[in-house]
């Protein structure tokens, strides 16, 4: 279970967000919408520790997450808002490395993963080649590689057609169905077909 | 559970791969390395005499710039695409990491420079036992120089256009090895002993090896951040 206690974040001299408490259970998904600027990006960074809240605690399992950052980070898959990935690798090169940073085995081998995302055909190009889209699904295929229960996704529909869409609200519906928990922000609606969504309104 | 030494592997292999398939990242700063010393004996004459007395400090300030010109490209891609965030973010030390990049980083910028240097110490009128002083301080003072650049490089990466800032960071912190990676090479010309120099030169690589990599990750954080 992730736990926000009232964390605040400053971007220069502007509050982005104050006092904001959240929690996410196993089975949860937690959407956190408002318009551009508002600080979705930042909050998402900050629940997965890469930024530090201006006050406020974030708790894992009870555990204050600065405590034990590694044991955290090992239950997380962040996809950010840039994709991770190394243009002058091939999906398959990048993935591998992804593979070798991460602390579980997956039950998915790579080229499996690069088949849900469609991109099979072209796996062995430089992403560099490959058009934004593409390089997205990279970026995604990390979800289907990852065991980890926490899933923090920063716009992750970005630039994906209807098809790769649907396939990523499968891929989110089945991780919550085993208990996972998924926090993302997007601008496109999400059909789950289980799990409500929660929402969390941030406001300038 | 892939260990640590796994994704430490994985990690110097990819950026190795990725030195390979841009080879302009370890030739520009040999070149610029080679055309730097080779300016000199125009600058100042071919009295060989001059040469050979200015010879291993131009040879030590041509190398302290060259790995300056090469520090950008250390976390600046990595930082860009976001991969820098993900080996943050992988529950392993980012103080183990760091020095894979480092590594790598020596071996694409500090080992070529040793490569050429034969080269340029003939050009400077330097004899065969002098030469082998030379790159003996020099395989000790590069890798510091790459250490210490690290450090730079990380606080300033999250800067845009830092390349200034980061000069003017590293370069005085770059001193020290200057000063007894020259002095080395001219106590071998005079034929005086030269084991005292290269234990600091030893000791400094040591002192680096063990701090810089946790400054760097120290810093990597708060430009993430």
């Amino acid at each position: 279970m992730l736990k926000a206690q009232s964390i605040t974040c400053v971007r220069g001299d502007r509050v982005l967000f104050q006092d904001l408490n959240l929690e996410v259970r196993p089975g949860d998904a937690c959407q956190i919408q408002g318009g551009n600027g508002v600080g979705k990006t930042t909050l998402l960074r900050t629940l997965c520790g890469l930024s530090l809240p201006e006050s406020g605690e974030i708790f894992w399992n009870d555990a204050p997450i600065h405590e034990d950052p590694g044991k955290f980070q090992s239950d997380l898959v962040y996809i950010g808002h840039s994709n991770g990935i190394k243009l002058d690798l091939t999906p398959k090169e990048n993935l591998a490395f992804a593979l070798t940073l991460q602390s579980r085995i997956p039950d998915v081998s790579i080229d499996e993963a690069l088949d849900r995302v469609g991109l099979s055909g072209s796996q062995h190009l430089l992403c560099r080649v490959l058009s934004a889209g593409q390089r997205r699904r990279v970026a995604i295929a990390r979800l289907y590689l990852s065991r980890a229960v926490l899933w923090v996704l920063d716009e992750p529909l970005g630039a994906i057609d209807a098809a790769g869409v649907q396939g990523i609200e499968k891929a989110i519906g089945t991780h919550l169905d085993q208990g996972g928990m998924a926090i993302l922000t997007t601008h496109q609606p999400l059909r789950l077909q289980h799990a409500p969504i929660r929402a969390v309104q941030l406001d300038h | 559970m892939p260990g640590l030494s796994t994704a430490l592997i994985a990690l110097v292999r990819r950026d190795m791969r990725l030195v390979v398939r841009h080879p302009s990242e370890v030739i520009h700063p040999v070149m610029f390395f080679v055309i730097v010393v080779a300016l000199f004996p125009f600058g100042v004459g071919s009295d060989p005499l001059l040469l050979r007395t200015i010879g291993p400090g131009v040879i030590w300030v041509g190398a302290l710039l060259a790995t300056l010109l090469s520090l950008d490209a250390l976390f600046r891609s990595d930082f860009d695409d976001g991969t820098l965030e993900q080996m943050a973010l992988s529950g392993h030390p980012l103080t183990v990491l760091v020095l894979g990049k480092v590594f790598v980083h020596w071996c694409a910028t500090g080992l070529p420079l040793l490569v050429v240097t034969p080269l340029l110490g003939g050009l400077l009128g330097m004899t065969g036992e002098v030469q082998l002083t030379l790159l003996g301080a020099l395989a000790l003072g590069t890798p510091t120089l790459s250490l210490i650049g690290a450090v730079g490089t990380a606080l300033t990466v999250g800067i845009r256009r830092s390349g200034l800032l980061l000069t003017l960071l590293v370069l005085p912190l770059y001193v020290p090895v200057l000063i007894f990676g020259a002095s080395v090479v001219l106590a071998a010309e005079a034929g005086l002993p030269t084991v005292g120099h290269f234990y600091i030169l030893g000791a400094m690589m040591m002192l680096a090896l063990a701090l810089a990599p946790i400054a760097t990750s120290a810093a990597l954080r708060i430009s993430l951040n």
